[in-house]
């Protein structure tokens, strides 16, 4: 395959960016969207250049690393993360533009990389629970039902890649707090900080500068991990509650 | 907690959300008045009436009228200055658009903010031109609703701006019922179709009573 890539460079965060234009040849359709990059980065560095920044770690569509919104749509076309995304999604002679997640709560560090401690900082807010650590408990000690544990373990697939930010129109992390707040506030285990969770991570969202949400489901419908979009009214039923208990 | 409530985005979304459903329920009310238009000048006019006389004996002569207009004019002063807030914050938020741009939010929900403001200059017309009449074609007459509207229709320009801030109100509804459900938290996975569904239907049935009055007295149907 050959294509042509417009990526975003941007030498720091203070350096203006603008978009720029590389070829690429060689490419097999069964490279992840990541081989593909570091193909061109090869070419890059072998041709004196500076190559091009993205982040990545696991490349198993579980850690949350990689990020790039691809022709407009956070991880690309497919429904799911970019290190999972391949080339044969894409056609021979493509041109694809290739950008950082935008939100000023993500403000980019290099090229397309962007730093999302923001989501760092709404977890420390209250994505934890108090329960004592260590070996695991017995299982039938606090007991599950079924539908909450399932419920839990949909919003606990949430990786925190910052999609939904990406998506959004309005830069909101919306989804991201609700899939942590609906994931503790659900279970036994995270009763004793039901309120004061929702209350604190909705708070820090609000500080960290990200917008509000306007029920466009752009998030839902670029998330990898399909948090679907009804998380954020279970967020807000939780939140109403709260404030109605008075505890702040 | 008001404050709790007014400095958050979810809350400033939740005074949104209940200042709509108050006027949305106002507009239920307020097409069925309508409707009776189709029925002659004294029926209506005897409507037109009773609005100020609501209440009594209980209640003195537009006691109630009063009470009314004041909640509504806190609804919409309420619904606009936190809709300003959130907009100026969602633009802060997301400075730099994408070079690849994507639209894919519905119509509706893309033209909230228009339509909005749309809506809240018609507001201004609406009631400078069929409540105080300062803005009316011809003499406007106190008391005399009817005829009033008559007038009001019996203009190009009062059936375009009426038709079009209609339709937009539509769209409006169609976004806005939706989602001060989920924004109240009463939306769920197996409501989320009959939610869909009262929205439009809402939305649909307002627009077509409301349109419906310009389209009479085009037609000669009222006159």
């Amino acid at each position: 395959m050959k294509l042509t890539l417009r990526v975003w460079r941007q030498k720091n965060a203070d350096a203006e960016g603008a978009m720029s234009t590389y070829e690429v040849d060689g490419i097999s359709s069964d490279m992840s969207f990541l081989e593909m990059l570091d193909t061109l980065n090869e070419e890059l560095i072998l041709e004196g250049e500076d190559p091009v920044a993205f982040d990545h770690d696991c490349r198993e569509g579980i850690c949350g690393a990689c990020s790039l919104v691809i022709n407009g749509d956070a991880h690309g076309p497919e429904r799911t993360t970019t290190c999972q995304l391949h080339m044969r999604s894409f056609a021979d002679g493509d041109t694809i533009d290739i950008e950082p997640w935008r939100a000023s709560a993500f403000p980019v560090i290099k090229d397309l990389v962007v730093d999302r401690s923001a989501l760092d900082r709404i977890i420390q807010a209250g994505g934890y629970i108090t329960a004592p650590t260590g070996a695991a408990p017995e299982a039938h000690a606090a007991p599950v039902p079924k539908p909450d544990a399932d419920f839990a373990f949909e919003h606990a697939e949430c990786i925190g890649c910052g999609a939904c930010v990406a998506a959004c129109p309005n830069g909101a992390a919306m989804l991201f707090t609700s899939a942590k707040v609906n994931h503790l506030n659900v279970l036994p285990q995270g009763a004793p900080e039901r309120e004061t969770r929702v209350l604190d991570m909705v708070a820090q969202m609000d500080e960290e500068g990200f917008g509000g949400c306007t029920l466009t489901g752009e998030c839902a419908t670029a998330c990898p991990k399909g948090i679907p979009l009804v998380s954020i009214t279970g967020m807000n039923r939780e939140w109403l509650r709260a404030v109605r208990k008075g505890k702040r | 907690m008001a404050r709790t409530v007014w400095d958050s985005t979810v809350g400033k979304k939740t005074v949104m959300a209940v200042s709509g459903i108050v006027m949305l329920l106002y507009l239920v009310a307020h097409v069925i008045g309508n409707l009776k238009i189709f029925f002659g000048a004294a029926e209506f006019n005897h409507y037109g009436h009773w609005l100020r006389t609501v209440g009594e004996p209980f209640m003195h002569y537009e006691w109630t009228l009063w009470l009314v207009r004041i909640v509504l004019v806190v609804a919409v002063v309420a619904h606009a200055v936190s809709a300003y807030q959130l907009s100026r914050r969602d633009i802060k938020a997301r400075p730099s658009t994408y070079v690849h741009k994507k639209p894919r939010a519905s119509y509706a929900t893309r033209t909230m903010r228009w339509g909005g403001i749309i809506l809240g200059l018609f507001i201004v017309w609406h009631v400078l031109d069929l409540t105080t009449g300062t803005v009316h074609s011809g003499g406007f007459q106190e008391g005399h609703p009817y005829q009033n509207v008559v007038d009001t229709f019996s203009t190009w320009y009062g059936n375009v701006i009426y038709i079009a801030a209609m339709l937009a109100l539509g769209l409006h509804i169609r976004h806005g019922f939706w989602s001060a459900a989920q924004t109240l938290g009463v939306g769920s996975r197996t409501r989320d179709r009959a939610l869909k569904t009262v929205a439009n239907v809402l939305a649909l049935l307002l627009t077509a009573g409301f349109i419906a009055v310009p389209v009479g007295v085009m037609t000669g149907v009222v006159s």
